[in-house]
């Protein structure tokens, strides 16, 4: 690639629905934009294709970037920011990529949170999300037996999806009490748009049994998991699965924010312009608190426009943000984790799942670095991803500090980045 | 099912649609341990997008693949742990 | 916080933990104090070689008899301290080096340091991923490699089973009769060790140790890629250097199979961030030694500061004109393998017992010319 070709006015990390709203609308300005994501294809987590190739929502918006001239990378990652104005990427064929910006645009998403409980690590317990994009790649789940479970909006998504898909899914269990969510369905009632996710609550789930104020406790099998022991009601009863899908609700990708310094707090904090507190870096959608797809595009609108310099055309949509933001925070109240999950792990419960440390082990240390120093808690490939999160809702640490790569990558990668290289 | 991919999972043939990632074809040969963790303990996919490194496999001899970000290619051997 | 100690030791890291140790055997009532995670400083930062180097009549003294207090603890050492007698292998890439090798063998055998000259072939056989062509090494058996953390953290747990006082607070004044902590208060001491490494001219001044901040980089688990720890005998030429940034070769094998990637020197780099062209310089040094390693796959890099004094030895004991007072840092890059003599230096300073060798050129009174410019003026 040429330096022109690696050059952009606005680079957009990211290409779930608030990247390409962002891309989209930088490039609609006449900026010269590239969007970079990590899968193989755009869409995001939410928007991910399907290999049955139904068209999905993202369609319209891949079709739009194509036209204005986006550019679209896909399948590689940041793992660095080697100087200002600058990322080193590795591409799906691991071969290093650096790409310049005058803007950034971050939209790296969010990953599900896992709370551990006896049980979790067994094959086929997956995470809620993480069972449908497996699915969503043709991962075989016909006449399977499935047990959905954890917290918020994503799991009678993920049943309906595996149900479509010819899954048996036994049960939904949603830890949240029934209060909670019939307060978090009048909201919907203020965003009509959104009915069909108030439609979950009135039977379109007909046969599949929606629990609340219930959750895993332990999962059991040989090999891999064959059955789930649910607590309700201050009882538990166990029901067989193929597959567990749990999910509770999502954490926001905030690594390479971070490793630009920018400020984050719940999320990427960022003024009404959707800029953070770094000079030329944008955030929009989950990176920037959990508020669905909705709040994702009309941030990356927002974004896009900003990073583009048509701050008045961004200023336009902040009403239409409000009251995203509005049904986003009803979203956090009505699905807040009950205290009960911080005490599903026994300590001999494994939170690190790359390096195999109990709980009982990590509990032991003054503190996350301690943690990782005496235990190797999050230590391994997955860089306290699946851990951080869990440890903070357990104990309440905080993640230690961002440091490159954010992603393993090779010795080659690694080594090139920065190269001013030709 | 026009465009299918063969591939060998465990020197198992397996065939699978064009776009599967190896996940799909290791879970379609019939296999759930994708990898033994570093106590011995049985593993597959946890989060499905690439950021967990639960499904990591050994893809035409390279080690540390994360099955669920890879696309089946045809010809393809993939070697889970046993 | 009226418990008087025979001896306060500012620092938790593998040096303070090794001078608890030692002194706590000597009989010593010790007071450790360190608000951070034990061995969270240069010790969490250090690749864990336990290795005998020459650069000096007293290098050889401390490290070699440094070794052997490791060896002699090997089979005590918890599982997590992960220490291997793994070797080293000095790699010579070309005629000149090798003539270093046998340098370096002779002089070995003369301090019964068992060593074993290696030629390409033998070289090649020993680490088939090295690249073809070197000249040879030089094989040191015995020398190990630990994971510091947890080995510092044994230390300081014997330390503690004999009733030593882990203090967790931050040390701001040192003095003759014991430590002020953070908080205004103070713990009373017959004597004060400051142990804390690159940081220790803060709490005692005018001592030319500087921050010499070094990279590595740690792989995903590759059983049997790397049998032994690599150096290349250019390290000589370079990282000996003490004015410029240098980069060498230095790769290691962990019990996890995980391979760890170094090395870098830089001074003057008060950051702790990852400093990409020098991280790209030592990737690509180690790449030339050992190309297979371009594929293998980086899941952390690092950064730390080292202690390092003018002369590369440590300044161990009493400090001029304040026999109470005694330092323990400027480690440099080897401050692992030698935490341990450092201790057994301490504790003899400090009971007037025998050393198992001489203190005199590790005390800071020595002369010291400061290269560069002194942190302190």
């Amino acid at each position: 690639m040429s330096e022109g070709d690696r050059s952009f006015d606005v680079l957009v990390i990211g290409a779930g629905p608030a990247g390409l709203a962002a891309a989209c609308r930088a490039a609609a300005a006449r900026a010269i934009v590239c969007l970079v994501d990590d899968n193989p294809r755009p869409g995001g987590q939410i928007w991910r294709a399907s290999l049955d190739r139904v068209p999905g929502p993202a369609v319209p918006w891949i079709a739009t970037a194509a036209r204005l001239g986006v550019r679209m990378i896909e399948g590689a990652r940041v793992f660095a920011a080697p100087e200002p104005g600058r990322l080193a990427l590795e591409t799906g064929a691991g071969e290093p990529l650096d790409l310049r910006y005058r803007s950034l645009v971050l939209a790296t998403g969010a990953r599900e949170r896992f709370v551990p409980f006896p049980g979790w690590t067994l094959p086929n317990a997956m995470g809620a999300g993480g069972l449908q994009s497996l699915v969503k790649s043709g991962f075989p789940v016909r006449g399977k037996k499935v047990v959905v479970a954890g917290s918020g909006p994503l799991l009678p998504a993920v049943a309906r999806y595996l149900r479509h898909a010819g899954a048996d899914v036994r049960l939904i269990a949603e830890q949240a009490p029934l209060a909670a969510l019939a307060r978090f369905a009048r909201s919907l009632l203020h965003h009509p748009h959104k009915l069909a996710e108030a439609a979950i609550f009135g039977g379109s789930l007909a046969g599949v049994r929606y629990l609340t104020s219930s959750w895993p406790v332990s999962a059991q099998g040989d090999g891999r998991v064959q059955s789930v022991t649910l607590a309700r009601g201050g009882k538990t009863f166990t029901e067989s699965c193929d597959y567990l899908a749990c999910g509770f609700g999502l954490v926001p990708n905030t690594e390479l924010a971070s490793l630009l310094g920018c400020r984050v707090s719940e999320g990427v904090a960022v003024d009404d312009y959707q800029r953070t507190t770094v000079e030329g870096v944008y955030a929009a959608g989950e990176i920037t608190g959990i508020g669905g797809v909705d709040l994702a595009l009309v941030e990356g609108e927002i974004a896009g426009h900003a990073a583009a310099g048509q701050t008045e055309r961004a200023s336009r949509l902040f009403q239409a943000r409000d009251r995203q933001r509005h049904f986003a925070r009803s979203l956090a109240r009505s699905f807040t984790l009950r205290e009960e999950l911080k005490h599903l792990a026994p300590d001999d419960t494994l939170v690190c799942r790359c390096e195999d440390v109990s709980l009982g082990r990590v509990r032991a240390a003054t503190g996350w670095r301690e943690a990782k120093l005496q235990t190797r808690c999050g230590m391994g490939p997955c860089q306290s991803r699946v851990c951080g999160p869990a440890v903070e809702f357990l104990l309440g640490w905080k993640p230690d500090s961002v440091r490159p790569p954010l992603f393993p990558v090779s010795v080659n990668s690694l080594s090139q980045a920065g190269d001013s290289g030709s | 099912m026009n465009d299918a991919v063969t591939l060998r999972v465990n020197g198992k043939p397996v065939t699978v649609p064009a776009g599967a990632m190896v996940s799909t074809a290791i879970a379609a040969a019939g296999f759930d341990l994708f990898r033994r963790s570093v106590t011995g303990q049985p593993r597959g996919p946890l989060c499905g997008m690439g950021i967990c490194f639960e499904c990591r496999v050994t893809v035409g001899g390279r080690q540390h693949v994360r099955s669920c970000q890879t696309a089946c290619a045809s010809g393809m051997e993939v070697q889970t742990d046993e | 916080m009226n418990a008087s100690f025979d001896v306060a030791i500012a620092g938790g890291g593998i040096v303070g933990a090794a001078c608890a140790d030692f002194c706590s055997a000597a009989g010593m009532r010790v007071a450790v104090v360190e608000a951070g995670p034990i061995g969270g400083g240069a010790t969490a930062a250090g690749m864990g070689h336990i290795v005998v180097m020459d650069d000096s009549p007293a290098q050889i003294a401390l490290t070699e008899r440094s070794r052997s207090l490791w060896m002699a603890l090997a089979r005590e050492l918890p599982a997590d301290a992960e220490y291997v007698t793994a070797g080293t292998i000095w790699v010579a890439a070309d005629a000149e080096e090798m003539a270093e090798v046998e340098r370096k063998r002779a002089l070995y055998a003369g301090i019964g340091v068992r060593a074993e000259v290696l030629g390409p072939r033998q070289l090649s056989e020993a680490e088939p991923n090295l690249r073809p062509g070197l000249a040879g090494g030089l094989l040191v058996p015995d020398d190990g490699v630990s994971y510091p953390p947890c080995a510092a953290r044994f230390f300081l747990e014997r330390a503690q089973a004999r009733g030593a006082v882990l203090l967790r607070a931050k040390a701001v004044e040192l003095m003759e009769t014991g430590i002020r902590l953070a908080g205004g208060e103070a713990v009373a001491a017959g004597a004060v060790v400051n142990a804390t490494g690159a940081w220790a001219p803060e709490l005692t001044p005018r001592f030319a140790v500087r921050k010499r901040k070094g990279h590595l980089a740690i792989t995903d688990r590759y059983p049997g890629f790397l049998r032994h720890q690599l150096v290349e005998l250019g390290y000589l030429k370079s990282a000996h250097s003490t004015a410029a940034d240098s980069v060498a070769f230095n790769a290691q094998p962990r019990r996890t199979g995980q391979v760890l990637i170094g090395s870098s020197r830089q001074f003057g780099a008060e950051h702790a961030a990852i400093d990409q062209p020098i991280l790209t310089r030592m990737l690509e040094r180690a790449r030339a030694y050992m190309p297979p390693l371009a594929d293998l796959t980086v899941i952390r890099c690092w950064t730390g500061f080292r202690a390092a004094a003018p002369d590369k030895l440590p300044l161990i004991g009493p400090c001029a004109g304040r026999p109470r007072l005694l330092l323990a840092t400027g480690h440099e890059g080897l401050g692992i393998t030698t935490s341990l003599a450092t201790g057994e230096l301490v504790a003899a300073h400090l009971s007037g017992r025998p050393f198992a060798i001489p203190p005199e050129p590790y005390l800071p009174s020595r002369e010291l010319e400061a290269e560069g410019d002194p942190l302190h003026e």
